[in-house]
């Protein structure tokens, strides 16, 4: 199960993934290197998400699991290696055509990032004010609004500020937020982190209740155990950097590898 | 020491290239007039009490302090044209900005700190809304235009103040203090104090925006946003002070 940790010596011209292919990669990342100062996180990490698929990448705190989401999305740039989005090297790309993949792509942060000063309508609404046409709203966004509300079974939130909300709630309204788009893709960031082990529950039935209605592939970056066994389709250990270990949760947790028990050991 | 000297001129150089920032995204679409109308409301509309009162006091003060020194020179029927003119030239857009340096750079420093720190700014970005255009644009536009009219506001409210006194005092009708004063005031009092007020609005908004854009260190980082914008504000408004005086010399003779 252990990985290669294949290093791609000709960095000029870095492997494509096979996102025209039946099975469609839609995430492909090769040779990523980030480092902050002395502190090298990602070591040349590799990795491939597919269409339709649920990855959990789990790594301690610390070991850049966020550094490489944010990566994904442009939020920020290695020093080096390829990142492909849906066939579009991130690296190569012009605002415009950055903030239009970006509508592809949902993302829940660790902590929610609900906007403060907005209602929960207002940050419903917000993602939507550049997406309109690719949406096809008009004018009216309130049953665009109502139906994310109602995927997370709050509705009744509408009119709230978030401030008035609960960890659980929060998270969930982020997810309703991060679906309005209605992207391809969605990254979760520590989805139920913070949140007590029944309210975790509930958010990751409603990923997989989300997965299953509209078909996303889902990039899952987590350090809870439980979370990566339900939610996995597939598995990877991100450790010192490099993509470690891959394969299903019942491979990885039956290895003997002592790095890769580590994650596992109750 | 030399550490520090260093970090001084890294954090103009920042400052300057956030100002280009500024100055490049202000003229391309999509431009944020909602937002912008907002934020004058919060820092214009929520700012009118604290600089009232803060010029009424200094209209009093600055009368009742003076009035005796007047009075020993024979020279209290002067108070009018000295008041003014300090107040409109100086006191009253100096201490405007200073206000605002306090209550508007603290409060964008501080809502943008903690913006950054709970990654409400990346979701933005995500969502495919430039937050630079969003937050720091419409800020810095919003405090360039609303402290030139606060300042008017000052200026007059602290004219009042100063008013009442001789009124009171002096036996000085309303309508004979106001005329006074503004025939004493020139085009060259007025015109250079509301082209620097608009210079006090801009670095208030840009080291608030920048401050807080820039924020690290979870919220620590917020608290010291907040409270480095006050101080670099307040500093830089004075150093505006100064290039604006020294300009206006240049065009109007002091």
């Amino acid at each position: 199960m252990i990985n290669e940790n294949t290093t791609y010596k000709n960095k000029k011209n870095p492997p494509k993934s096979d996102y025209t292919d039946a099975r469609k990669t839609v995430i492909c990342i090769r040779d990523v290197y980030k480092s902050f100062g002395d502190n090298h996180v990602l070591n040349g990490f590799d990795m491939k998400l597919h269409e339709g698929e649920n990855l959990v990448v789990m790594g301690k705190s610390g070991s850049g699991k966020s550094v490489m989401i944010k990566c994904l999305v442009g939020l920020m740039s290695p020093d080096s290696g390829y990142i492909e989005v849906m066939g579009k090297e991130i690296a190569t790309l012009d605002r415009q055509t950055l903030d239009e993949l970006r509508s592809d792509i949902g993302f829940l942060f660790q902590g929610s990032a609900l906007y403060d000063s907005m209602t929960v309508r207002e940050n419903l609404e917000f993602p939507m004010r550049r997406h309109k046409e690719k949406l096809g709203v008009v004018q009216d966004t309130t049953p665009l609004v109502m139906e994310a509300l109602e995927n997370v079974g709050l509705a009744h939130t509408i009119d709230l500020m978030p401030a008035e909300l609960s960890g659980g709630m929060k998270r969930r309204i982020a997810l309703a937020r991060t679906l309005i788009l209605k992207p391809k893709i969605i990254l979760y960031d520590e989805p139920t982190s913070g949140l007590d082990p029944i309210t975790a529950k509930e958010i990751i039935e409603l990923m997989r209740s989300i997965q299953k209605k509209y078909g996303t592939s889902s990039l899952i970056i987590t350090h809870d155990v439980d979370c990566a066994r339900v939610i996995s389709e597939r598995m990877i250990l991100l450790v010192d950097g490099i993509n470690y270990a891959e394969g299903s949760y019942a491979e990885l947790s039956a290895s003997t590898d002592p790095k890769v028990d580590a994650f596992f050991k109750k | 020491m030399v550490g520090r000297i260093k970090q001084f001129f890294i954090q103009i150089g920042e400052l300057s290239y956030f100002a280009g920032r500024f100055f490049k995204e202000i003229f391309f679409p999509p431009f944020e007039f909602k937002e912008l109308l907002r934020q004058c409301y919060q820092m214009g509309n929520r700012s009118l009490v604290l600089v009232g009162v803060t010029g009424f006091i200094i209209g009093l003060v600055m009368t009742l302090q003076s009035r005796p020194t007047l009075i020993q020179f024979g020279a209290v029927s002067w108070m009018p044209n000295m008041t003014g003119i300090s107040i409109v030239r100086e006191i009253g857009p100096v201490i405007t900005a200073l206000i605002c340096a306090g209550r508007i750079a603290s409060g964008i420093g501080a809502e943008l700190g903690s913006m950054r720190v709970t990654e409400q700014i990346d979701a933005m970005e995500v969502s495919g809304t430039n937050p630079f255009k969003y937050l720091v644009v419409t800020r810095i536009l919003a405090t360039t235009l609303m402290l030139p009219l606060l300042v008017v506001f000052g200026d007059l409210v602290a004219l009042y103040g100063s008013a009442l006194v001789e009124n009171l005092k002096g036996d000085v009708s309303f309508q004979l203090y106001f005329n006074t004063v503004f025939d004493a005031l020139s085009f060259g009092d007025i015109v250079p104090a509301t082209i620097k007020s608009f210079f006090f609005g801009f670095v208030i908004g840009l080291v608030g925006c920048y401050k807080g854009y820039y924020s690290k260190k979870g919220t620590a980082g917020v608290g010291v946003a907040a409270n480095t914008a006050v101080v670099m504000a307040s500093l830089l408004v004075f150093v505006v002070d100064f290039i604006a005086v020294f300009v206006s010399d240049i065009f109007y003779e002091l």
